[in-house]
């Protein structure tokens, strides 16, 4: 907003901006409808989870995914915007990896749809660089003293997804079940994956 | 630019809101908002750089007011800055639509930058070869542009170790301006929690992309 700019509802100012663009022919409404339905429908951590479930249960997928995950997760089918270059980070027993965009809020968009708003809050923004371990435990994640942690400020068009443990006692579950227990949380770090 | 946007380290904005389930979008509007951003970038003829700017130009309090009215604020900025729509005219047009008698301006005269590059799009090949190497160790400048970087702040005047050269890419200081894609080489640093927050810090890594007009040799 420059000086310029009066204070409205944003409500308001969504529908003053669309009817001002759609009268010059440079926006349609159509578009719109499209873009919300893409990531609300499409475009999301179910995506993500089928990699991570693949990761688990393909020794030779898992070692792609780290060595190059833009190709790996594109042989799922999933690439487009904010995914140009993604790089999966494993979680380990003694190592656990977060990551947050300091800036704005840069994420992958192919496999984990738009970030949730606590990503996008000043509170995560400006604590998980400086005091990760407490808010990790403000998300309930409490980590051992020895577990290692690495946190990702996503800062260039690369972008950052967490391949996360897979959890005991899974065993006898298949790829999809196990896509069943994947969440978004844990593919950004501030979340381990519980059994069933 | 050290904006309200630069938030890495602030102190004082409370607990984490815990994560709750539901769609991207809280409400319909936000939807709406969300892709009138993304057109925006295309109907001002301008670029993702230059729209990430436009959103941490808006003034402190107005940027903390929620994501998608900073988005919305940001993509204004675009509108107006390109003489796609401006201000008067979205004032004039919102009191219209809330039933008030107001006149509207004549539409501005556009004068788009049309550099769309950054846009999807920013990895970049190049000739040179990146001056730092895995295990190198670096310094952060001390850069404190007026316009836009990705350099932030907490990381400013900081040493740390190369562990990986990363795509190189459209410079986002140069493209957020329209002054061409100015393609540069990336790496990514870590530092230790120490470096950053002194000798009583939480014990842990940072590892952030920098682009390398950023960095020099370790002194």
């Amino acid at each position: 907003m420059t000086a310029a700019q009066e204070h409205l509802d944003p409500a308001l100012r969504v529908e003053a901006l669309t009817s001002l663009l759609t009268e010059r022919g440079l926006v349609d409404p159509a578009t719109v409808e499209n873009f919300i339905k893409t990531y609300e429908q499409s475009v999301g951590p179910m995506n993500g989870a089928k990699v991570v479930a693949r990761a688990w249960t393909d020794p030779e997928y898992r070692a792609r995914l780290l060595a190059d995950g833009t190709t790996a997760i594109a042989e799922l089918g999933y690439k487009g915007p904010q995914g140009e270059h993604i790089v999966v980070l494993e979680n380990t027993p003694s190592l656990h990896n977060v990551v947050v965009c300091t800036l704005c809020s840069c994420y992958p968009w192919p496999v984990l749809g738009l970030p949730p708003s606590w990503y996008k809050d000043p509170a995560y923004r400006s604590r998980v660089v400086r005091e990760p371990r407490q808010v990790l435990a403000e998300f309930g994640l409490d980590l051992e003293p020895g577990v290692q942690v690495r946190v990702f400020d996503s800062s260039s068009e690369v972008r950052y997804m967490v391949l996360p443990e897979r959890p005991p006692g899974t065993d006898h579950l298949s790829e999809d079940e196990l896509a069943a227990l994947v969440t978004r949380d844990s593919m950004v770090g501030v979340a381990t994956v519980s059994p069933p | 630019m050290d904006g309200i946007h630069d938030m890495g380290g602030m102190q004082g904005f409370g607990r984490v809101m815990p994560p709750h389930p539901g769609g991207p979008f809280a409400e319909p509007w936000e939807g709406e908002a969300f892709a009138l951003g993304l057109l925006a970038i295309r109907a001002s003829g301008t670029n993702l750089h230059a729209f990430r700017h436009a959103i941490n130009r808006v003034p402190p309090a107005e940027y903390l007011s929620g994501y998608y009215d900073r988005w919305l604020m940001g993509a204004q900025n675009l509108l107006a800055d390109s003489g796609v729509v401006s201000d008067d005219e979205v004032t004039a047009r919102a009191a219209r639509l809330s039933g008030q008698d107001a006149e509207e301006p004549p539409p501005p005269r556009p004068h788009k930058p049309e550099m769309t590059s950054g846009g999807p799009g920013n990895l970049r090949a190049l000739d040179t070869p990146p001056a730092f190497a895995v295990g190198d160790a670096v310094r952060t400048r001390d850069l404190d542009p007026a316009g836009h970087t990705r350099l932030p702040r907490y990381v400013r005047r900081r040493t740390g170790t190369v562990t990986a050269i990363l795509p190189a890419q459209v410079f986002p200081d140069s493209a957020a301006h329209f002054l061409g894609e100015d393609p540069q080489h990336v790496y990514a640093v870590e530092f230790a929690s120490d470096e950053l927050w002194g000798p009583g810090a939480e014990p842990f890594s940072l590892t952030i992309d920098l682009y390398e007009p950023y960095l020099e040799p370790a002194p």
